[in-house]
Parts: C-alpha cells; structure tokens; sequence
C-alpha cells in the first residue's frame, strides 16, 4: 500500500531530512512510525501526502509511484488518504459539522449523503451531540477527534496520523490510539507517527523506527 | 471525560467498509459542483455583508471610478447624436460667374439636378438675393444706390440622402466646382466638421481615461482580494491539505471579485443616472439654441447591463489575477 524505495530528502540548505529509507505497508497493516523529534518522521508523512517531494528515490502509495505524478493530481490523491494532525488543523470559524463535511464538500457529494456521512463518522468519534459546536469549545482531546471524524469521513484507504497523542494525556492517548485499531480492523491501512514510545509499546504492532534520517529498525523487505 | 468503551460492531460495522473511497458518479459530480457554487456565491456576499463598512467603501470607490467614464462616454454619444441630425443638413451653395444670362443657369441647374448624388438644386436670382440680403442686413438704403447689382446667381444644392458622408459631398463639391460657368462652391460645413473632430478627440480622451481607470479597479479589486487571502491563509492551507482543487480554493475568493464589481458597478449606475438627471435642464436648453432635437442622454437599460458586466468581469479578472499569483505561495508545510 506504501513503499519508499531508497527515498532521500535534502532540504535546501543542505539538512537531509530522510537517507536512503526503504520499507513498505501492506494493506491493511498498522504501523507506527517512531523516532526522536527531527529524525524524519514528519518529512516522510509529507513525502506521502506529497507536501514534499523526494530527493532521490520513489515513494509509491497504493501501486501508483508518485514521482511523476502532477500538480494537478495532487488533490485527488490527498483525498485518497485520511490524515490527523498534531494541531487538528481545524477551522475555528465553523462547527464542528462543517469541518468534518469539509472533504466531502470538496469531493462534490450531495448534501444529503454529506449529513449522513458526517453524522456516521461523528459517532465513530463519540462527538455526535456536538456537531453544531464550533471547536474552539472543546476540549484538546475532543478537537482531536473532530480531526479524526474529518480524516475518515471519507473512507480513504490510508490514515496518517501525525502525533495525534502529542498534547494528549495518557488515558486520551489510549482511547485516540483504540479508535485508530478500529479503523484499522475494518481495512484502513494506518501509518501513526509518534514519540510515545510507551504507548506504543503496548499495543503489538510494527514499529518503524528513524534515526537521523536512517531507517534503524522496522523496515521488513 | 473517558467514555465507556463500546463494543466494535456498534462504533464501526463492516457494511460500512472503509477499504475503498466511495467513488461518486459524473451526476452526482456536477451537481455538488453546481451546489459549492452556489454556496460560495452566497457565503462570499455574506461575508461582505457581515463588514459592511470595508465593503461600502470599496464599492464606492469602485463605483466612482467607473461612473467617471461612463457619465462623459454617454454625454459625448448624446452630443453625438444630435451633431449628426445638423450633419444631414449640409447644403452646398454654388455662386455662378457674373455673365451667365438665365437660360444658361437653367441648364447648369438641370445638369446639377441630374447627377446621382443631389437631391434637389434651387435656383436663386441676383435680385431675390439682393432682396433678402436688404432685409436681413439692415444696409437696405446702401445697397439701393448702387448702379448695379453686384450679387451672383446663386444654386443651393441637397445633396442625395445616401450621399451625406463628408467624402461624398467633398467629391460633389469638386465635381460641380469643375463646371462651366462655376465661380465657387461652399460647403456649410466646416463647423461640423470641426464639431466632429472635437467629438473624435473627445471619445478617445474618454476611452483613455475609461481605460486608466478600469486598470485603476483591477488593481483595487485585486488588493483588496490580496488581503482576503491573506485573512484566510490557514483555511486554504486545510483545504489543501484534504484535496481541494486550485479551482476549489480560488472559487469563494471569485466570487468575492465578482460581489465587489458587481456592486462596483450598481454603484456606478446610480451615480451616472445622478449625474445625467442634473444635467438634463441646462443640457435642453442648449440644444434649444441650437435649435436641435431635446439632447436627453441616458445610459438606457442596455448600457445599464453593459456597465453590470464590464463591472462584474472587471472584479473577476481583478481575483483571478490576484489569487492565481497568491495561492501557488500558499501550501501547507
């Protein structure tokens, strides 16, 4: 489903961010993606949400290399692919409806589905009673989960999730981390960047581990 | 704040498969095209409404700048208008040598009358002329002391209704000069023609200072997009980042450009017809002395949806130029 193959990403003035890094996803898998802040684990999300673009190497997502793939096509392949933010990256001058409608509204679907497809991913999330809430009144966990609810809401196959735990404690981190395996066992292939390495630890999946832009460990060939 | 955790086939049920995006279908497409439109349409006039301060004044200054050209471009085609009627008046007056007796006149008067371009040739005598010259001129008593005279004959040409272009009655006038028996043509027209040539230099002063001040809108238009942009820099970077389209991020700030002409424009429309209203007393009394038909220009429901459209694409262009050049600097990180 995901695969970089011997991906290298200099930034300009030299920093290289990732170093020929090799691993792929299968489809349905889980994976978390750890390492220390700086060691790259954010420039590889970007590499797949094509906010970057490699160096060297190919990155290929869902049997389709994005090397050559156009400006143009960029949109249609970012609404292939679910992703969480660290700072939800919501708006605050609409409710929490409107935010998660948001790539159904660019997707061009009818109204009615629009509801009910929001409706289904805001129960998904637990956050149904709050639709007509604008986030600025909720708490940092529940933001995150409007986050969440707008990532699925259009069933992609992929999630990405970057340090969706970061401003979370322990106990919100958990619940978060649980909704993420329940995506997963209805066949979303799921890619959680991290640092908590202790929650992580738990819960029994593949670990991708960077170091310095290296792949240490994690990377099965 | 945890929740007790509910069992998997409640939060998420397998019919509900995730594997694949749903696909939608080409119907389906366009009429949640034809529906974010709409949508845009409305929520970007809103949020013009909900700064009604900003917006007036941007409308205003948009509409004052247009309404500029406007009002002179109807008054010059209104002048326009009525010079033309005086235009299809033109005559030629033909003075005839001194020693031509009667029946000679008569034959160059039928020769004139037959050529193609004239309508109809009237003859006048020396002593007709003379008569009316006395009682126009108030020297009646010098004149009837003199031995003789000294007045031609004289033959007033109209020219043809198809033959009233300036080119045309120049030609006439060289053809008939070229006659025997000819002393001089006059053409009464050389005011008009000088009338003309100020309505030529008019009209393009016009358009000069239309154009200047159109370039003037779009660069308003366009700043003022500039800003709205920036204001909702982090929106676009979210809508981005889920897969809206350029044509998708561009569409509300569109609409704005066009809400701005648009409204640009109305504004415009209600100056001029200000404009035109307080004229209209000093300009019939004008026309009036120069004994032509009521001059009563107006921009006419035509000109009014002109003015709506060049308004409403001025705004258009205006965002599209500005939005197309910011947007690309916009990308999430």
């Amino acid at each position: 489903m995901i695969r970089f193959d011997r991906v290298s990403k200099r930034y300009p003035g030299g920093y290289d961010a990732l170093r020929e890094v090799g691993f792929s996803i299968e489809s349905n898998e889980l994976v978390f993606l750890t390492g220390h802040s700086g060691a790259g684990k954010s420039t590889l999300l970007k590499l797949i949400m094509m906010m970057e673009r490699p160096s060297r190497g190919q990155v290929i997502v869902n049997n389709r290399s994005l090397k050559d793939m156009s400006r143009r096509r960029i949109p249609q392949h970012r609404r292939e692919i679910g992703v969480v933010f660290q700072n939800h990256q919501l708006l605050f001058d609409r409710s929490v409806f409107d935010n998660v409608a948001l790539p159904l509204a660019i997707a061009g679907y009818p109204s009615r589905d629009i509801g009910r497809r929001v409706r289904a991913a805001l129960d998904k999330v637990g956050l149904l009673s709050r639709e007509k809430h604008m986030p600025i009144t909720l708490s940092g966990g529940e933001q995150q989960r409007v986050g969440i609810a707008r990532a699925v809401v259009n069933k992609p196959r992929v999630l990405l999730a970057d340090e969706p735990t970061g401003n979370l404690d322990p106990a919100l981190s958990a619940e978060i981390m649980h909704l993420f395996e329940q995506f997963n066992q209805v066949g979303v292939t799921v890619l959680i960047a991290s640092h908590d390495l202790a929650l992580i630890s738990q819960l029994h999946y593949r670990i991708i581990t960077l170091s310095e832009g290296r792949l240490l460990v994690g990377g099965v060939d | 704040m945890t929740r007790s955790p509910r069992s998997r086939s409640e939060v998420v049920s397998r019919g509900d498969q995730g594997a694949s995006p749903t696909q939608t279908n080409m119907v389906q497409r366009l009429t949640g095209w034809w529906r974010h439109h709409l949508t845009m349409a409305r929520d970007s006039l809103q949020r013009l409404l909900d700064r009604p301060w900003s917006s007036v004044m941007t409308w205003l200054v948009i509409g004052i700048a247009l309404a500029l050209p406007v009002s002179l471009s109807v008054l010059v085609s209104g002048a326009e208008s009525v010079s033309r009627n005086w235009d299809s008046g033109a005559q030629l007056s033909v003075f005839l040598k001194h020693d031509l007796n009667t029946g000679t006149v008569n034959a160059l008067a039928g020769d004139i009358e037959d050529m193609p371009e004239v309508s109809s040739v009237r003859g006048i005598s020396p002593a007709e002329a003379l008569a009316e010259f006395e009682s126009f001129s108030g020297f009646g008593d010098a004149l009837r002391n003199l031995d003789s005279n000294p007045l031609p004959h004289l033959l007033l040409i109209t020219p043809a209704q198809a033959a009233q272009t300036s080119e045309q009655i120049g030609d006439l006038s060289r053809r008939v000069s070229s006659l025997v028996g000819v002393d001089q043509v006059v053409v009464d027209m050389e005011w008009v023609e000088r009338l003309r040539a100020m309505m030529a230099l008019g009209k393009r002063a016009v358009l000069a200072l239309g154009t200047i001040l159109a370039l003037g809108v779009l660069l308003i238009i366009g700043n003022t997009i500039r800003l709205t942009v920036e204001s909702r820099r982090d929106e676009i970077v979210v809508v981005k980042l889920v897969g809206g389209s350029d044509a998708f991020v561009r569409r509300p700030f569109l609409y704005t450009g066009l809400w701005y002409g648009l409204g640009g424009a109305l504004v415009a429309w209600a100056l001029v017809v200000l404009v035109l209203f307080w004229l209209e007393g000093p300009l019939s009394s004008l026309a009036e002395q120069y004994q032509s038909a009521a001059m009563a220009p107006s921009l006419g429901v035509l000109g009014a949806l002109q003015l709506l459209l060049f308004g409403g694409t001025l705004g258009l262009l205006g965002a599209w130029v500005t939005v197309s050049r910011h947007l690309a600097s916009i990308e999430p990180r």
